[in-house]
């Protein structure tokens, strides 16, 4: 049993494919994420899943109905936290919640027990009458996310949930999340941050240019396209390319950056070890596991955010 | 409640589906929200036309004395301007909420991106947007309508039958409002509803009879739509009805149509592609 299937799925605006041919499932309860850069496709599936975009070709079924014939009755059951924020600023925090509640058509004593409950849950209780400018991006991110929950959905789509916030208040969301996930929520979401694709996501695929680069969890995928361990070193901007071919041979591979060399390696000090032997002297080195953004690299030749 | 989800009916219509029959959540939110907003602005566009039957109508009006009526009868000028104002009134209050209103939530806020991410479809939106903007029409032509029978200007017993009058013309200007409202994208492209309203206003027969122009002048009037608004409520407040109230409500109810079938039409190009 899937809640979303999509296959071969497509979506084109005139010639341009914004979506070319993916496929994924996405079980119940399950977290799933899709990564990948800026244009590479992510909110178009996302708008698709969210039944507000019609599919070129391929096939999708979203908690077991198509899109297409059963578009309203799937987003009913769907809660969307959109990358920008579309928060009613015209009304007051709880308010936001009790009218988008109406807009499901649910009854209006219903919605506000909700309303209450899910306040707490976003940690605005004390902010129910506020006006929405009066809140910090943070608060506003979790208002959003507490007004997709407002009709008990199935599944979240959260496309780049913490875009643009500040560290803590990316911590203090991805907890939330991480609770709605052990309450057995299905997430789906999309992101550009290694580390948040770490923390949330069972499972994700590596988006680009409008297909799917590689698949699994972020352990295995680091497994299958990185080393344990990355030594970065930095020469000074005109000397790294000279000096990367002064480490050729060293680790498994190297990466060249405008503004540093990577190493994959699976033991990082031994590199480095190896990197002072040939009589390189870096101006900093830095020895760090390898991460999802490791993996982007490798498939697609391109840092994530550039 | 998962028992209850599995044995409802499902809600057949694909992504682009058009009606969820739910257009009064659509008003709810807007009476919400005009509620905690400024209700300066909503006064303001409701004491202007007060302000032109003052100074023209009573102040000009002395000096004018009576005009002809459309049966020939002679009544005072006040009470020839009066209905084209209220016309006017029902007029402003649609206009004000579905033109810069609705520029701003589709443009900016993007509030019609959230509603129609729920089970919402884009004539919900269109239909409560619409009527949101109808009932601001119609608060301000009962009000002047109040107005104008504090003055004795309210000539027939036909003139009860302006209210229902004052709720179409203002349902006909909100939906062309919004449709057009919809296909733009800059401030310059909304100056030119203001650029039509204003010439519009002066001279749709609300001051003068259109018989004071040369006839292709005329036929242009009798074309735009405020023109039908205004001979619709003369003729009821004065009292001379004849056939032609027909036609001008026949004219107010294509005008409905044709801007809620744009408006939704453009919702969905922009928000259910």
């Amino acid at each position: 049993m899937t809640v979303i299937a999509a296959s071969e799925l497509v979506k084109r605006y005139g010639d341009f494919a914004a979506v070319d041919g993916i496929s994924f499932e996405v079980a119940p309860g399950e977290s799933f994420g899709l990564l990948g850069p800026n244009g590479a496709g992510k909110s178009t599936t996302m708008r698709m899943v969210g039944a507000v975009s019609t599919r070129t070709s391929g096939s999708l079924t979203v908690l077991g109905l198509d899109p297409d014939d059963y578009g309203p009755e799937i987003r009913s059951r769907l809660g969307v936290v959109p990358q920008q924020d579309n928060l009613d600023n015209e009304l007051r925090v709880r308010e936001n919640l009790l009218t988008y509640g109406r807009y499901f058509g649910l009854p209006r004593r219903l919605v506000a027990e909700r309303a209450d409950e899910l306040l707490q849950f976003a940690q605005l209780a004390d902010r129910a009458g506020a006006k929405v400018d009066e809140l910090s991006g943070g608060m506003k991110r979790r208002l959003t996310i507490a007004r997709a929950l407002i009709n008990d959905p199935r599944i979240l789509l959260l496309d780049e949930p913490t875009t643009g916030l500040d560290p803590q208040a990316r911590h203090i969301l991805w907890d939330r999340l991480f609770r709605l996930k052990e309450q057995g929520t299905t997430l789906l979401l999309t992101t550009h941050y290694m580390d948040e694709a770490e923390q949330l996501c069972d499972r994700l695929v590596v988006v680009d240019h409008g297909r799917i680069m590689a698949e699994g969890s972020p352990a295995s995928l680091i497994r299958s396209y990185s080393t344990r361990e990355v030594l970065e070193v930095r020469f000074g901007s005109d000397r790294n390319a000279d000096a990367a071919a002064a480490l050729a041979g060293l680790g498994d591979r190297l990466e060249v950056l405008p503004d540093r060399v990577l190493v994959y390696a699976d033991d990082g000090e031994a590199a480095l070890a190896e990197v002072v032997a040939r009589g390189l002297q870096p101006l900093t080195s830095l020895v760090r596991r390898s991460s999802l953004e490791d993996v982007f690299l490798r498939l697609t030749g391109r840092s994530l955010i550039e | 409640m998962s028992a209850v989800t599995e044995e409802r009916t499902l809600r057949r219509g694909g992504v682009r589906a058009l009606y969820a029959g739910n257009a009064r959540a659509v008003v709810g939110r807007g009476l919400q929200a005009t509620r905690s907003s400024n209700w300066v602005v909503v006064a303001s566009g409701f004491i202007e036309p007060i302000f032109y039957l003052l100074s023209l109508g009573v102040g000009l009006g002395a000096y004018i004395g009576t005009v002809a009526d459309a049966s020939g009868r002679e009544i005072p000028y006040a009470a020839y301007i009066a209905p084209a104002l209220l016309a006017v009134s029902a007029m402003n209050g649609a206009i004000y909420d579905s033109t810069w209103n609705v520029f701003f939530k589709m443009n900016f806020a993007k509030i019609y991106e959230g509603m129609l991410a729920t089970s919402l479809g884009p004539l919900d939106v269109a239909l409560g947007e619409i009527l949101l903007a109808l009932f601001r029409g119609a608060i301000y032509g009962v009000g002047f309508q109040f107005v104008m029978q504090l003055m004795g200007l309210n000539l027939s017993w036909w003139a009860v039958l302006a209210v229902p009058a004052v709720m179409l013309v203002a349902f006909g200007f909100a939906s062309i409002g919004m449709g057009v409202t919809s296909y733009f994208t800059t401030f310059q492209q909304m100056e030119w509803i203001m650029f039509v309203l204003m010439p519009m206003f002066m001279f749709s027969a609300t001051f003068f009879p259109i018989s004071v122009y040369p006839e292709p002048l005329q036929w242009l009037v009798m074309a735009l739509p405020l023109w039908h608004g205004v001979e619709l409520i003369r003729g009821l407040t004065t009292g001379v009805v004849g056939p032609d109230a027909l036609v001008h409500v026949l004219y107010y109810l294509v005008m409905i149509a044709i801007g809620l079938y744009f408006t939704t039409r453009r919702l969905r190009a922009l928000f259910l592609d």
